[in-house]
């Protein structure tokens, strides 16, 4: 780097210089480094606290080391003699993501649509928005133990959980992709004397219908993988089969439904998410 | 015999700025006129008001009326109850075509029908077979028919706002408000597009009125010719007045915006004859 010894020592006497011009490093003041000490002192005992309330208890893992032995022996050895009854649990399951998504979009348009603040008044707006918060903001699984308690166990309630659910997060997507619409082709309607509806139909739908496809399908993939849980609490589907097989300590042939319901969901993924990639 | 369009003391305000002040002027039937301004003078405005598309101030000046063919469109800023039928008669062009893009060529002509018809058929799109001769024979004229199952954003820019013509033309309507509509096309597509317009108002009766940036457009297809400065009209007269100088001593540095430099090279006569024609 340097031609010689002197301009190496010429540059060492440059360096010393400057640092004897610099300023010393600021120090962090008392009052912060207190401060930055409360703090951690705070989030160990929040954490000691979450460790007592969750009853959390490492050892009982070791204590019980066979239960956990025969647990993982079973689930690598999964047993498909009954592959035919989960396979048809699956497609129930299958059958109530199908239905719950569908009734969800159908609802959702309309929903979507008055609560989109370029096209829908501003009180309607609100109110459907409202709604819409309602729906997404209690958990599939919380409306499908209401719909148990009011259509009985079964399929049927995992549905009407599903649509509710997902009816408010469809209404969502949906009202935002018609906010982000080019608003010409509307007006080009409108000019023409068009209807408020003609001018949805005409100047919204268009534009809007590749990416609704879209998220409908997104909507779909993971309302599958919400109706195998919704199963467990009495929804219907592979999950309620899942449920009795380890109530009854039957590890291989939940692992064999495991299996079932993993290769589903990523047959399903990988299929919805090519068409996904036709409508944008 | 009805104005096409009558605009009475109308105004328009956004914040602080007047985008539109206290204009007033007619347009009578078949008449071709050309709007010219620089930038924000407040020409898309006068059309976007003249259409009802934006609302005038309601507190102005004046009464803030405007209407189509003695059709009231609006007054005292409120759309009136016969806003529909007033906009049958009032074809838009926009300078983005506003055409819904995923629809084919042919729909978007037909839209062009559906203050005309039917509700209900339009919403549903059933379009009969006198609908659709009318929008293939408007894509005809207009030149473009063989790309008529196309969709539209296939479509050249040129081409796109041929079709928002045709749509215009099967539209029926007798008045046609073209905001800026060769603002965003090349010279050769802007000049068809300019002959189109011109053709379709001297062949079918209908008024026309244009807003342009360009001036040798505005004086060799119009006839007359209305200025427009800081939301002001501030000259309507014949198109034979217009000349540099006197755009030079109306709109100062800006005035360059609206000369094309191989027109008006010469020396301008002196411009206050023409500013006496100033409508106040």
């Amino acid at each position: 780097m340097f031609a010689t010894e002197t301009d190496r020592s010429a540059h060492r006497a440059a360096e010393r210089a400057v640092e004897r011009t610099m300023p010393a490093p600021p120090v962090t003041p008392l009052a912060t480094r207190l401060t930055h000490l409360a703090l951690a002192a705070v989030a160990v005992v929040i954490l000691v606290f979450a460790w007592h309330e969750a009853e959390m208890n490492p050892a009982q893992l070791m204590r019980d080391a066979g239960n956990m032995a025969t647990l993982g022996a079973d689930f690598l050895r999964p047993d498909f003699t009954d592959w035919d009854v989960y396979v048809n649990a699956m497609l129930e399951t299958l059958a109530i993501a199908i239905w719950g998504t569908l009734l969800a979009v159908i609802a959702g348009i309309p929903l979507g649509i008055l609560s989109a603040d370029n096209v829908a008044p501003h009180w309607l707006v609100f109110l459907v928005r409202r709604l819409m918060d309602a729906c997404r903001a209690i958990n599939e699984l919380v409306f499908a133990l209401i719909f148990i308690a009011a259509v009985g166990l079964g399929p049927f309630a995992g549905v009407l959980a599903l649509f509710v659910h997902t009816t408010g997060v469809v209404a969502k997507l949906f009202s935002e992709a018609v906010e982000a619409i080019d608003p010409a082709p509307v007006e080009g309607i409108r000019g023409t004397g068009g209807t408020w509806l003609q001018e949805i139909i005409y100047g919204v739908l268009p534009q809007v219908l590749p990416l609704w496809i879209s998220y409908a399908l997104y909507r779909f993939e993971s309302n599958v993988r919400s109706a195998t849980v919704l199963g467990i609490v009495g929804g219907g589907g592979i999950g309620m089969t899942f449920n009795e097989t380890m109530r009854g300590f039957l590890y291989s042939q939940a692992s064999a439904i495991l299996i079932i319901v993993v290769l589903t969901v990523s047959v399903l993924d990988m299929v919805s998410q090519r068409v996904r990639k036709k409508f944008i | 015999m009805a104005a096409a369009l009558q605009l009475d003391r109308v105004s328009k305000t956004y914040g602080a700025m007047r985008a539109v002040d206290d204009v007033s002027l007619t347009i009578r039937e078949g008449e071709r006129v050309a709007l010219i301004g620089a930038s924000g003078s407040g020409k898309s405005t006068l059309i976007r008001l003249a259409s009802g598309l934006i609302l005038a101030d309601s507190q102005g000046r004046g009464t803030g009326a405007v209407h189509a063919f003695g059709v009231k469109v609006q007054e005292a800023g409120r759309l009136s109850a016969e806003v529909r039928s007033a906009r049958r008669n009032i074809g838009l062009v926009f300078q983005q075509f506003a055409l819904a893009g995923r629809l084919s060529v042919m729909t978007n002509v037909m839209v062009g029908a559906l203050g005309r018809m039917n509700a209900l058929r339009g919403t549903l799109g059933l379009f009969n077979s006198d609908e659709r001769r009318t929008a293939y024979a408007a894509l005809a004229e207009v030149g473009i028919a063989q790309h008529a199952a196309k969709r539209a954003r296939e479509l050249s820019g040129g081409q796109q706002q041929r079709v928002a013509i045709a749509r215009a033309l099967v539209q029926g309507a007798r008045l046609v408000l073209a905001d800026e509509p060769i603002a965003s096309l090349d010279p050769k597509s802007a000049k068809r597009v300019m002959d189109t317009l011109v053709t379709m108002s001297r062949d079918h009766g209908i008024a026309l009125v244009v807003s342009l940036h360009q001036v040798d457009y505005a004086t060799t297809y119009f006839d007359r010719v209305i200025a427009m400065n800081a939301g002001r009209v501030v000259f309507d007269g014949p198109a034979s007045r217009i000349n540099a100088g006197f755009l030079t001593e109306l709109y100062g540095a800006s005035a360059e915006e609206l000369i094309l430099p191989s027109q008006f090279a010469v020396t301008p006569p002196p411009a206050e004859a023409v500013l006496s024609q100033t409508v106040s």
